[in-house]
């Protein structure tokens, strides 16, 4: 395989949940992560995922990357049921969880390393596209503790990248950084997704983040782990996080939440 | 080595002065020069018994090896049983932990029993100090692993054997480096109390050199050996682990 079609942008694909439900036990009870839930993803569509802690949203994107398995229910990503994790949905967690025995380069190239049909200067080559993508080809040869908390998840939006997957999925990657720090990530993400056009499935429990990154908001709510609403976001990008109509759009859909949460103590 | 003068001067100056102190020591004639020779005298026995001296250091270094290889060999694989396997941590995991809190010396008596006065005393004495480190701090190590890290590398298509060897492995050098110091520490100092303890008629090792220094009343040979078994530590720290250490420094960023 060619660099220069291991680096091609290849079609996003389109996810389907249907019916899915995950039970946990904890101590003596069982906790219903997800009941019933399902949705359908666009090719090359951003939803975010927006609910309280506890409402199974990080549970969902897990059973997507196949690091879980329902209870009942299935994912399909193009019509197919998917296979366990696999290299075409990458996953990005809150933590960057990079390893500290490798350099930057290194972890990139780790999730590059299993990919079959390219030889080792390939993967260098691709590696270090995907490094000046997020703009740290400088810090190549540093260490992870060196680099501040947003450059760690820059690493690990390179490494997630690097092997070209079809899905990204994203598990709270900005929850920890600084506010001004996370802005620019919102800038950088946009243009990423703009440029490799990937199908993104984006968890977080931030309102204003979630207008500002989807093409769709869905809203969850505990016990049991369901969606109650969904938000189409139609606003020109890139978006900036502190625009008034972007504001707009998150008051609307925190008042939304609240009412979820209303309905779910009258119930 | 940007500090030549700190990394280098400072030293050579700080055990220069250690020597003069002693021969001063020697020249006030407080203690009899038989108990306390000259630095010279040292010098001179170190350097007349350099062929003796060189065997011995041989005949030892080729049993702590040895031991010491096959110490980490038994010990790390499973030291990862024991972190995977909850049955067995409860059973090898415990077993190692209790011999691990028995001094290494105490194997002596009991490998002389089994093996005679044979290499494979020596041998035994050097696994025993050595694999219930490793198997501890191997266990432990895999166990401090983040778990996201296994999960983080199964998402890029990594499984089983691999996963062990490029994810969990590494991940827990840190705490394997320092088992395996620890079990170097413990198998020099049993090795040395076996040489001393009996004679081993298939090579004469430092600890022996160091005995006959004592029935020989030979102070000088004493301290030579004494000085050949301290230089061997300190070369066994800055060749063996100093490297290891100094790549955990700079990637996980401790110590400093």
């Amino acid at each position: 395989m060619s660099i220069a079609e291991e680096l091609q942008i290849g079609p996003a694909a389109k996810l389907a949940v249907e019916g899915v439900s995950k039970t946990f036990p904890l101590r003596k009870e069982h906790v219903r992560a997800l009941e019933n839930v399902s949705l359908s993803v666009g090719e090359g569509e951003f939803v975010c995922l927006v609910g309280p802690s506890g409402c199974g949203k990080s549970t969902l994107l897990n059973i997507v990357a196949g690091l879980e398995i329902p209870d009942s229910g299935r994912v399909l990503a193009d019509g197919r049921a998917i296979p366990g994790p696999g290299r075409d949905r990458m996953m990005m967690f809150q933590e960057s969880a990079l390893f500290p025995w490798l350099d930057v380069l290194g972890n990139v190239l780790f999730s590059l390393s299993l990919k079959p049909g390219l030889t080792d200067k390939e993967r260098r080559e691709v590696a270090r596209f995907y490094l000046e993508l997020v703009g740290l080809t400088r810090f190549q040869h540093a260490s992870i503790h060196e680099l501040s908390g947003g450059m760690k998840q820059r690493v690990a939006l390179a490494r997630a990248l690097a092997p070209n997957p079809r899905v990204l999925l994203m598990d709270e990657p900005f929850a920890a950084l600084d506010a001004l720090t996370r802005e620019q990530l919102y800038g950088d993400l946009q243009r990423i997704w703009e440029q490799r056009r990937k199908t993104i499935l984006f968890v977080t429990h931030n309102v204003r983040e979630a207008a500002c990154l989807g093409d769709r908001v869905v809203l969850f709510a505990p016990s049991p782990g369901r969606i109650t609403h969904e938000f189409r976001v139609d606003l020109p990008r890139p978006r900036d996080i502190n625009s008034v109509a972007l504001a707009e759009y998150a008051t609307r859909i925190t008042s939304a939440l609240k009412g979820g949460e209303r309905q779910e103590v009258a119930e | 080595m940007k500090q030549p003068l700190t990394r280098i001067l400072i030293p050579l100056a700080f055990f220069a002065g250690l020597l003069l102190a002693w021969h001063l020591l020697v020249a006030a004639r407080i203690w009899s020069p038989v108990l306390l020779p000259d630095p010279a005298e040292v010098g001179r026995y170190l350097t007349s018994a350099l062929p003796e001296l060189a065997s011995a250091t041989w005949v030892t270094l080729k049993r702590l090896l040895i031991g010491y290889i096959a110490g980490i060999v038994l010990g790390l694989p499973v030291g990862l049983l024991c972190a995977r396997f909850v049955s067995l941590r409860n059973s090898v995991g415990l077993l190692a932990l209790g011999l691990q809190t028995l001094p290494s010396v105490c194997w002596v008596p009991l490998a002389l029993l089994w093996f005679g006065q044979s290499e494979g005393a020596m041998l035994f004495v050097v696994v025993m100090g050595t694999v219930w480190s490793v198997i501890l701090a191997t266990e432990n190590g895999v166990r401090s692993v983040p778990p996201i890290y296994a999960r983080a590398a199964r998402t890029m298509g990594s499984r089983g054997l691999h996963t062990w060897l490029k994810v969990i492995l590494p991940g827990s050098l840190p705490f394997i480096v320092s088992g395996m110091k620890q079990g170097w520490a413990f198998a020099w100092r049993s090795l040395m109390a076996a040489e001393i303890y009996v004679t081993i008629l298939t090579g004469f090792g430092l600890g022996h050199l160091l005995h006959y220094g004592r029935e020989l009343n030979a102070m000088e040979q004493v301290l030579g050996v004494m000085l050949v078994i301290v230089a061997i530590g300190l070369a066994a720290d800055k060749i063996l682990f100093a490297p290891w250490e100094r790549f955990l420094h700079r990637r996980w960023g401790t110590g400093r």
